[in-house]
Order: C-alpha cells, then structure tokens, then sequence
C-alpha cells in the first residue's frame, strides 16, 4: 500500500547502497574540488560557441517579425540576395518541417511560415561575409504582413479566443488545460477549522544568461553536418536537426559549446540553429550566428507570468485537510516546454507538508509574446511562492509561529503524497532548525521595529525528471569509461557543462570507485559522436543520472581491474582496494601495483579495458494522465529566513541577509554546492526584487525592455549576504546519496522575502516582484484603512475539462484515475478523510 | 553582436584642429570623448554622424586650473580630485554617481553634462524602433510617450548637470570662428526639449567648466534609481543653499539664497524656484523643507518613459527633496 | 565594399604588437577577431554588463565601447596576459581554488577589475571589492565566491599564508 511501499531502483538494477564495502569512508566524494574545467576558464582558454572561427565562415542574422500576430502574405529576399557579401536568403519554405521540444506541441518552424506569432519572431535568415553584410542585407527583404489581433497577456487570452494564435490546443487561445483531483477536497474543506483563500501572482522573468545564444555549423562536401552551439540539450537538438533537415542523425554531430550560463533557457532546439545548419548546407561554408542581447530577450523561455488561486483547509493545529489550487500561466507565442510548466505548477505542492487531498486546476493561455519555457525551478518557484505566502497568513490566522507550523507537519520520508509522488529522504526539519537557530527567528520574528522584518520559506524540487521529454524505454544518461594502460581515466557522457560543475561530478565520482585523482581523469562531454546519450542539463538531473551511469561504469571498471590484480597478488578480488591510484591487498596494504600496472593486467588478459553504465529512473507511482510531471527519484529541500529593511516612505525593500539551508543528501563536490546554493539564492533575489520580462501591451505588444541596462539584475551592491547550512541526509536513489542543489534553494527566497516585507511594514505584497511602486501603494491603502495589500483580484472563469479523478493511496487508489460513466464514482470506495487503510 | 557602423574617426591634437575637422565633416560630424554615450547610440543607430571627432588627444580639454575643470576629464578622475573631494564634494560625489567603475573611468564631465536625453522608446536598436514605427527624436514623426504633443519628451538623465546648475556653474565654450568663444551659465545651457536639448550650437565645443568659488554655499546631490550601479537616475535632487549669518551671533544661520534643481524629471534640469523661494529666510526648520518639498512635488510631470512607475516617480519627488534638504541642514 | 583597414601598433599583455582592422571596430572586436584572443568577452556591446573588461594603460575600462583606433601606442592588458611562465596569477588561483569561475564567461573580467583594484588597493575590505566590482554583472555565483577569492588573493599578494576558509567551501554544518 502506499505509503509502505519500498523504493524501486533504477532500471540500471544496481544496489542503492553505493559506498564501497571496502573502504567505508569516502576519500573523494565531499570533499571541495577544483572543477575540472577551473584553469581554462580562469585563462579565457575555454571556447564557448562565438569563440569558433572556421575556414571561409560566414556570418548568419535573422529578421524578425515586427508584429506581435500577423500573417505572412508575401516575402521578397531578392534585394538582400543581390547585395554584394550574401551567400544566400531562406525564408518558411526552405525549412517547412515543424519541430518542437515536447512532442505535443511542435508547433514551431525555424523561419515563420504564414504566421508570426510574437514581436521577434524569426521570419528569415541571411549569410554572409561579414555580420555587417548580413545586418545590412535584413533591411533588405521586403516582407508583407497582414497585422492580426495580438493577445497582450493570458486574461486577454482567456476573454479573446478569436483570433486563434495556434490552431491547435485546448480551445480558442488556451493551450493546455488540467484538471486533477485527488480524494473530495470540498468534503476535506468541511472537515477544516479554518478554510483560507488566497489570490497571488508571480510574474515573468527570464534567464539572462551573460553568453548570448550562439552555434556554428559545417557542412562536408560528403554530406554530415557538425553543428556547434550553446545548448543545454545537445541531444533534443540532434533530433530536432534530424527531423527538420531530413539528415539521418548518424550524420549529425551536435557538440554543445560550454554554456555561459544557461539556467533553462538554451534548452529548446532554437531557430538560429536550424537555420545556421540549413544555411552551411545551401552554401557549402561554414556558417555562425551570435544572438545580440535583444534577440536572447526574443528566445526566452524563461518564467511563465502565473496567476495562482489557493484554498487550503487546516485545522486548528495547522494540518492540512485539503487544497485547491488553479493556475493561469501565460505562455507567449509558442508551446516549449509549456505544457510541462503547466503540469509543474501543481505537482509539488504535496511533497513539503502533507495534503491529504489536493485538487489542481492549471491553464496555460497562447499569447503574443516570446515564448516562456523552463527557468530554473521550471515552474515550481511560483506556486512555492503562492503557498508559503498563503502558509504564512493561516499561520498567523491559527497564532502559530510559521516555523513551528512547517516543522510540525512535514511530510514524512518514505512516503507517497496525495498526487502519488514518492518521496526518499526528507531533510526539511533539518533545514528549518538550521535557519530558526542562525537568524535568531524566535528572538526577531514580529519583534523588530519598524521597517525591519524576518520572513521564512521553505521548498523542495526534483532531482532530475522522471520521464524523459519523448518517450522511449531506454536510460536517460549514458557513460563510457576508457582506462588506458599508462594509468589515466577517460570518462564520455552527453551531459553538458553549464557552469554548474556537471563534468567535475564525473571525474569525483570516478576518482571515487578507481581511488584515483580527479585531476587524472579525462572528461569528455556534450558530443553526439563521441558521447553516449544524456538528455541534458534541466530539471537538476545531471549528478543524479550521470552519476549513478558513472558509478556503474567504474564499478564495471574496478571489477574487471580488480580481477586481475588480485589474481596476481594472491588474494580474493573482494580484498583488492584501490586508493591513491593503487590496487592493494586491504588487509596487507604494502602489496600491490599502480593503478596503470593493473589495467594493463587486465588489458592484456581481456583485452581493451572500456566499460558503460547508464541509468534510467525508477518507474513512477503515479499511472494517471499527467503523472508523468513530478515525479523524481528523489527530493531536496530548502529553508530560507530573509531579513528586510524597508523604506516606509518610498517602499523601497533591501535584504541585507539571508539564511538558506539546503538538504543536498549529499556532496559530491562542496564547492560547487556551494556555489549552486549561493547562485540560487541570488537568482531568487534578483526575481524577488526586480526581474521583469516587461511588455508595452498598447504597442504592439514590444517587449518594453530588452537589454541588460534596463531589465534589471542584481549588482554586487543589492546582492545580501548568505549564511549557509549544508544538511546532509543521503537518499538511496542518489549516487553516494547525492540530491539536487542547483535550482531548489532558488524557490523559498520570494516568499521569504515577501513574508518579511509583511513582519517589517505590515503589508502584504501578493505579487512577485516585490517592488517599491508595489509596496509603496499597499502602505498608502493600510493608512486609508483599506486592505493592506497588493496584488490580483481575481482569477477568470475558464471552463474546465471533465476532471481526471485519482484517488490518494490512503484512500484506496492505485496510481490510476478511475473509471466515470455517468459522473459516478466506479472504483475503490473513497474514505473519509484521515482514514488509512 | 551589434557592431558600429562605418564611419571616419578623427583624432585632432588641439581645439583649432578640431573645431576645423567638424567644420568641414558639416551635419555629418560629431565630437565625442569618452563614447560611453555615442557608440551605444550608434551602434543602435539612433546617432548615425558620419565623421567622429574625438576630443580626448587634445591636452587643454584635460587641464585642470584653479577652479577650472577641462570637460575631458574622466568621471573617475573628477571623482578622485583631493581638492574636489574637499571643495566641491557635490560635484565629485555626483560623478562618482554615474553609472559603473569601469564606465566612469571612460566617460568624461563633458559627456555627463551634454549626455544625450533618454527614453525607453528612443534608446533601442533599430529593428525595435521601425517595428512600432520610428519616434520624432529619430526618423519618426511621434512622440509615443505624448503621442498628442508636438514635442520630444525624452528625459535628461545627467548626473551632474543638475549640480552645476544647482551651484551656479559656469560652461565655457569654443566656437569655429577665432572670437567665438563664450562663457554660459550652466542654467543656460539646456532646453527643455528632448531633441534640442542643449543651447549649444552643434559645432561649438564645451571645453571647461568654471565652477564657483567653494566657500560660503553648500550643495548636496541625491539620486533615485533601481541599482546601486549601471542605472540613470530616474530621479536626481540637487539641492544648493546660500548661508547668512543671524544679526546677532548667537543667532543660527539662515538661507540666504537657494536652488533645487531635479534630474530625471524633465528633458532639461529642471529648476524648481518656489520650491527654493520656500527656504529663503528659513534655517531649513521640517515645516520650511515640506515646504519645499510640497512646492518641488507639483509640478513635476514625470512620464512613462523611463524606469519605475511614473506615479510612483512623482511621489519620491517630495521624499528625496526632503531628504537632500534634510542632509544640509545636518551639514550647516 | 570593406573599409581599406586601418593599423596600429599597441602593447599587447607586455608584448609589442601591430594590427591592421575595418577602422570602425572596437578593441573588443579586434581583440577577438583580428588578435585571435577570444578571452575577452561579451555580453551586450553596449556598456551595460562589464562582460567585455580589459585593461588599459592599466584602467579598467569596457573593450566594447573603446575604439580599435582610440589603442595606437596603449598599453592593454587581457585575461591571456594574466598568467605569466605557466603560472597562474594568484587571483586567477584563488577564482579555480573557490569555484568563483562556475560557467566562466564573466571571468576575464572580473579577474582583471580585480587586478586593478589590488593594484590601487592591497588590502580592500569586502565593500571596496563590492564597489569597484559593481560594473560587472555575473549570473551564476551571486559575486559571493567572487569576494571570497579576491581576498583571498589579496592576502597572498600581500604575502601572507592564507587558505580558504572552511565554510566558504562547505557552509556550516
């Protein structure tokens, strides 16, 4: 039954337990590592995608669509072909097959075909020999729109079906629309103390990474194409070149560039890489396209705007007895990774504080702006807003410190929640003592005069999706590990370096089963030739999947090494240790050879020493439609305390300090945990504060905004400081025991801070980001005597579909929604609330 | 990336030669010193000159004498004078204002103080502008923060022109022909008008600044804006006060004469006279200052064409004059 | 047709050095595209990020908005120019040591507005590393590791045995 039930391992079928029986203590793993990659990137030496000149290359821009929704009626590249210095002119029909990421929705085509859909919408591509050449040549093709209805935002979307922005979807200008319930969430409102509503909005941001958007390509005259460019998911680009150039993948090498920074937002397949490929293959030549800052603002897919409604029922002690939550995302002009966003904004709400029953309502509206996709904690930071906001008014509602109310109903470890998300460990109490102990909560929290506040937060987030974005049986990350006879280690894997460390995990984590020095380890990563299949850097998957395919390629490795040098030493090969690069006798440790004399042991008894892991994640509980979004081999967790200072007369908010505390369950590195955690405090706080993906809804819809001047991110001067806390609570489906830290820490800041807000001035901002206009308007409304808050009003009337009905496992259920005929019930009789079966 | 335009760029060793070089690009030509301001707007090409004159090979744009400050002079620099940190701390604290380190070791007093006029529908690259059709400070016929005003609208985003205005600075500067040369109180030189921002005619070179004797007055500059760094103001309070002794000596100073002067409010440094005639007599009391800060609040017209609601702007108006009000009378 | 180049001999890292260029490119572009030294780089071309950071006449100052031609006869320094004989310069060891190179792409220059405050002023507190660092923007660090490195470096170029501390490479526990 559910809450019972053990945890299934990976596909990969290895034992969870992975610290060697020989050697109980780790002598790599946790430590603080230099990263692998550390002296090129403090030489300049790494060669990020715009770092590559080729042969005779060419210079690739595209022109972009100057209207938010228009059709195509005629293009004319003629003059732009007849300039001098352009190779050559594509427009929609030379690239006619669409793509996109998820596969339900590949509604996206590399250059517009008759419509365009947002202001930037690429509509044509140019090469030529020199980026001025091509820049002159866009002014050039004469392009005819017939302007249509744009849709500023997803209200208008919601009021406005007609014009249609995509012709398909869930109705008129509704992309997506869900709606689950798990158990009778208005039975468990009747069984409540208190019922609270809340209305909240997290608005759009973007990922503002400081490489802008660049790839390159080479065409042989033998026909196999190399496309180089900073993505995140070099292999959801390969498929994506396969498909729309109609190249069989086998002639397709797509090596990702180390990202400058990417948090997300180079994860679609992009137009400009289609284009630049398609270019170099018209022109014979190699061909590179650089994005300018306004065009990364155009490529977004970063932060879906989200309108939240949340109805929690708790009694008077704080538990939950049930909630309701409904979502409005607005989802610019094309699909991404938006219906999985959709999915997000519902999925976690249960894996923190126990939900009994949980009913969950999203929609996410087609609009006519650049397109919003996956932003660090994709989705999730901004129902963990709603919710700790929401938490932290019932807390003061009940008269209950909002510490002590998270700490006393914490979903337990082991357990499934109400939407069939198994949870491993669970170090959240941890976390909050941590944070309650070092800001001196208790002494501060409603105490501090005026202007001064203390907020809290807590979060959680995956480590890694459990389901791949198409659907296949096989792993989700691939390692293979060449040990070569002088002693060194090379390690392949598809993953992609994005500043987060990924490539130092492999070589820790190989340093850790061969006892060898990372510094001996080769890493190779992020090429479609020579690497073998990672699905990418999102969803905080990376040293969760890569890792555990690591362990078992070396353990693979030591297996097969230790074989031989323990035939050679005289002993059982379970005797045989390997440290500082030796394989000896643990019992007698003065026997034994180099590491390098025992592969060549090995090499020549069974001839090349090469090995493979890979891992796939444990089949989720859930089996019903939409189950595929949540689900994880594992759960970290956050707690944050933000202390405010706030300017009463203009509203203006500075954070001098946050504590963050962070279950990793394990360090693989320390510094680069570290490093994630900081990050991602910064980032919260810059999205708390200041980020906003701006748009003029009364001209044309432009985005108001598109440059690093003017959309603003923290400086060192509004950056607070951090005290961090490291808890450490090893969950078995991690390698070593290792969970995420590069996206959760980024979730419990913009309520922290918006709950302090409230502790130092008495008003509540609803809205993220918290802003002085904001705050400032909501202190006027508390001297009148109004309600002391800002925020939204309302959520609109959307006309749900039929609801997909999932009974809890404490209420019977199976993973599987039941059967309706005639709105009844069929299937396991429902329980009364809190009963257990 | 977004490059430069072609274009011919001149490096003239003294003001003759310069004054000769634009004379002869005509319309075409444009100084520049620092290009902190220039090459951005050129590379979105909402300055386009053909011919680019720099300023910064020419040694007597750099002297410093007495009171005298040539225009060529970077902000850090300015910002580091021991004599300006002592005598014009107002002048050396507004440019240590300016934008960012590395810039303010680029950008000069000259370029602060003729920085071109900004908006949020102006300062953007080309292919934004032509998708929601050009404005009339650039190709276009519109102002589409006014759309119904037959004026630009673009907003002076100056650090320190607001100050030199404030203290009675005085702007030298050179002309083409051998005589024209004259020297223009700091008031003078701005228009408000967000395309004829400046009275200086185009050929005409700000070659120094000749600040007032430091004794006697005191100047205070504070700047409202998002960051600590990077940002112009969105709204600039420089506020200067003349001190007179009481009739008798036990009796406390009081304003003799006064200016507060707003950045970020209009497309010039706005004075705000009734705002400064509210402290006239005054020994700067809270009741004199709301004064001031009630009178500094009404008229200003902030619009949306810069950073932060403009409701919002218009409401700090009173907050940062009273508190720029405030620290002077803490400095008395 | 392509402006006839124009060319210039400058000091480049310590070295002598002529390059000829289309006259309308900044030193950022000359830099990257005509001196083959891709450290340098950038985020916006318009002043407004800090990405672009080089030294001139030991200045810091943004290579994006200096003029290729505005360099004849300057003294400029890139992040290539940083290690000398195969030896890292001690900011450039403290940024690997403490991980405040994560994606690496702002770190050029950060590394060399470090520099130059060193240069100016050997023993900063950590607001004098904020304020001259407050005109280079990073996404992934949150500057923090970035403080800690530059004075750890700033204490070993005073020559002082100094090692990172604990919790800056392991939090509190």
């Amino acid at each position: 039954m559910g809450a019972g039930e053990g945890r299934k391992v990976g596909r990969s079928e290895r034992a969870p337990s992975n610290i060697p029986t020989v050697q109980p203590s780790l002598r790599v793993v946790g430590k603080a590592h230099r990263k692998t990659d550390a002296t090129a990137k403090v030489t300049g030496a790494t060669r990020f995608a715009d770092d590559l000149f080729l042969p005779r290359m060419l210079y690739a821009k595209l022109l972009r669509s100057p209207h938010p929704h228009a059709r195509i009626v005629r293009i004319d590249p003629s003059r732009a072909l007849a300039l001098a210095g352009v190779k050559a002119v594509l427009t929609g029909k030379d690239l006619p097959i669409p793509f996109g990421i998820l596969p339900v929705s590949q509604d996206e085509h590399a250059l517009a075909l008759d419509k365009t859909r947002f202001v930037g919408d690429p509509v044509a591509g140019v090469a030529a020999v020199s980026e001025e050449i091509a820049t002159a040549a866009l002014d050039l093709i004469a392009v005819e729109y017939e302007p249509l209805r744009p849709v500023r935002d997803a209200l208008d979307a919601v009021a406005h079906p007609e014009p249609r922005i995509h012709a398909y979807g869930d109705g008129g200008n509704l992309h997506k629309l869900i709606n689950l319930e798990f158990g009778d969430v208005e039975e468990a409102f009747t069984a409540a103390d208190l019922v609270r509503e809340d209305l909240l909005f997290f608005d759009g941001n973007t990922h503002l990474p400081m490489e802008q958007h660049a790839a390159a390509a080479d065409w042989s005259a033998d026909g196999k194409l190399t496309l180089w460019s900073s993505t995140q998911t070099p292999h959801y680009v390969h498929r994506a070149l396969a498909q729309v150039l109609e190249l069989a993948p086998a002639r397709i090498r797509v090596i990702a560039t180390p990202n400058g920074g990417a948090f997300g937002g180079k994860s679609d397949p992009f137009s400009h890489e289609l284009v630049v490929a398609k270019l170099a293959m018209v022109t014979g030549r190699p061909v590179k396209i650089t994005l300018t800052r306004e065009e990364v603002f155009y490529c977004h897919r970063g932060r879906h705007p989200t309108l939240m409604w949340v109805k929690t029922g708790v009694k008077r002690d704080g538990s939950i007895t049930g909630m309701h939550f409904k979502s409005l995302l607005d989802g610019g002009g094309y699909g991404s990774y938006g219906v999985a966003s959709t999915y997000y904004t519902g999925a976690l709400q249960t894996v923190t504080y126990p939900v009994p029953r949980y009913k969950f309502q999203g929609a996410r509206a087609f609009t006519s702006k650049p397109p919003c996709g996956p932003k660090r904690g994709h989705g999730t930071p901004q129902p963990r807003f709603a919710l700790e906001v929401h938490l932290d008014k019932i807390a003061e509602q009940l008269g209950i410190d909002p510490a002590e109310l998270r700490l006393k109903h914490l979903v337990p470890p082991n357990s499934l929640t109400a939407n069939w998300l198994r949870i491993g460990t669970m170090g959240l109490g941890a976390c909050i003592e941590k944070v309650v102990t070092g800001s001196g909560w208790k002494e501060k929290f409603r105490k501090l005069p005026d202007g001064k506040g203390i907020g809290l937060a807590c979060s959680s987030y995956i480590t890694g999706a459990g389901l791949p974005i198409y659907w296949n049986p096989m792993p989700h990350s691939g390692v293979q590990l060449k040990c070569d006879r002088g002693g060194g280690v090379t390690v392949f894997c598809g993953s992609t370096e994005i500043g987060q460390g990924s490539d130092s995990i492999l070589a820790v984590i190989v340093a850790e089963v061969l006892g060898l020095d990372p510094f001996d380890i080769a890493i190779v990563t992020g090429d479609t030739d020579l690497t073998p299949v990672d699905l990418g850097s999102y969803s905080s998957r990376v040293t969760l999947m890569t890792g555990h395919a690591a362990i078992q390629a070396a353990e693979r490795a030591r297996d097969v090494i230790a074989r031989h040098a323990a035939q050679k030493l005289g002993i059982p090969p379970e005797r045989a240790a390997f440290a500082d690069a030796r394989v000896f006798d643990v019992e007698r440790p003065e026997r034994g050879l180099t590491f390098g004399e025992a592969v060549q042991l090995a090499e020549a008894a069974e001839g090349t020493v090469g090995t493979v892991g890979s891992y796939t994640p444990p089949p989720s509980a859930g089996k019903y439609r939409g189950a595929g979004v949540g689900p994880s081999p594992a759960y970290s967790y956050s707690a944050c305390v933000a202390e405010v200072d706030v300017d009463a007369a203009t509203g203006i908010v500075r954070v001098p300090k946050i504590w963050i505390a962070h279950d990793v369950g394990r360090c693989i590195n320390a510094a680069t945990v570290m490093g994630q955690i900081e990050g991602s405090v910064y980032m919260g706080l810059g999205e708390a504060l200041m980020e906003e993906m701006a748009y003029r809804g009364n001209r044309n819809v432009v985005h108001k905004i598109p440059s690093l001047l003017e959309y603003k991110s923290p400086t060192t001067l509004e950056m607070c400081d951090v005290v961090t806390y490291v808890v450490e609570d090893p969950d078995p489906n991690g390698p070593f025991g290792a969970k995420e830290c590069g996206q959760g820490p980024l979730l419990p800041v913009p309520p922290a801070v918006a709950n302090a807000v409230y502790d130092a001035v008495g008003v509540r901002i609803d809205e993220v980001p918290i802003t002085p206009e904001k705050v400032f308007k909501a202190l006027r409304r508390k001297a009148k005597g109004e309600e002391p808050r800002y925020g939204p009003d309302r959520f609109p009337d959307i006309l749900w579909p039929e609801p997909i009905r999932v009974p809890p496992p404490w209420e019977g259920g199976d993973g599987r929604a039941v059967e309706q005929s005639d709105g009844r019930t069929v299937g396991p009789k429902a329980l009364p609330v809190g009963a257990r079966r | 990336m977004l490059r430069l335009p072609s274009f011919t760029y001149l490096q003239p060793r003294t003001l003759p030669e310069a004054l000769a070089m634009k004379a002869d690009a005509g319309p075409q030509g444009m100084y520049v010193a620092g290009g902190t301001d220039l090459y951005p707007n050129m590379k979105r090409r909402h300055q386009e000159p053909g011919v680019v004159i720099s300023l910064m090979g020419i040694p007597e744009l750099r002297r410093l004498e007495g009171w005298t400050v040539g225009t060529c002079i970077t902000l850090t620099e300015l910002s580091n004078l021991p004599t300006f940190q002592r005598s014009y701390s107002v002048v050396a604290h507004a440019a240590d204002l300016v934008s960012t380190p590395l810039l303010r070791n680029m950008g000069t007093l000259g370029g602060n103080l003729c920085l071109d006029t900004r908006c949020n529908y102006y300062d953007q690259t080309y292919e934004w502008r032509k998708a929601i059709d050009f404005c009339m400070k650039k190709d276009g016929h519109i102002c589409w923060v006014a759309p119904s005003s037959p004026r630009c609208w673009a907003v002076s985003s100056s650090d320190v022109a607001p100050v030199m205005v404030a203290i009675g600075a005085e702007y030298r500067l050179v002309g083409p022909s051998p005589a024209a040369e004259r020297v223009v109180p700091a008031a003078r030189f701005y228009h408000n008008d967000g395309i004829n921002y400046l009275t200086k005619q185009p050929d005409e070179i700000l070659a120094a600044v000749r600040l007032p004797p430091p004794d006697g007055w005191d100047a205070v500059y504070h700047k409202l804006r998002r960051r600590g760094s990077f940002d112009f103001p969105v709204l600039g309070v420089a506020a200067w006060v003349k001190w007179q002794r009481g009739s008798r000596n036990a009796e406390r100073e009081t304003v003799a004469e006064a200016r507060i002067v707003l950045g970020g409010v209009a497309s010039w440094p706005q004075e705000m006279p009734e705002a400064a005639a509210a402290l006239a007599g005054t020994a700067l009391e809270d009741a004199a200052i709301a004064a001031a800060a009630e009178a500094a609040y009404r008229p200003a017209k902030p619009l949306d064409n810069t950073d932060f609601d403009l409701s919002w702007r218009k409401q700090m108006t009173r907050v940062y004059v009273t508190r720029a009000l405030e620290e002077l009378r803490r400095r008395r | 047709m392509p402006d006839t180049k124009a060319k210039i001999a400058l000091e480049l890292n310590g070295e002598p050095v002529e390059v000829a260029f289309a006259p309308h490119k900044t030193l950022l572009e000359v830099l990257r595209e005509d001196l083959g030294l891709t450290g340098t780089k950038h985020g916006c071309e318009l002043g407004e990020c800090g990405t672009c950071t080089v030294l001139v006449d030991g200045v810091p100052v943004l290579s994006c908005l200096v003029l290729g031609l505005a360099c004849a006869g300057r003294r400029v320094k890139t992040v290539e120019g940083m290690a000398e004989g195969g030896k890292l310069h001690p900011l450039q060891h403290a940024f690997a040591e403490l991980g405040a190179a994560q994606c690496g792409y702002c770190t050029p220059a950060f590394l060399l507005a470090a520099e130059a405050l060193l240069a100016a002023n050997p023993r900063p507190t950590r607001d004098d590393i904020k304020q001259a660092l407050a005109g280079n923007l990073c996404r992934c660090t949150g500057y923090i590791k970035i403080y800690e490195a530059v004075e750890l470096a700033a204490a070993r170029l005073r020559g002082e045995v100094a090692e990172p501390s604990q919790e800056s490479l392991y939090g509190r526990r």
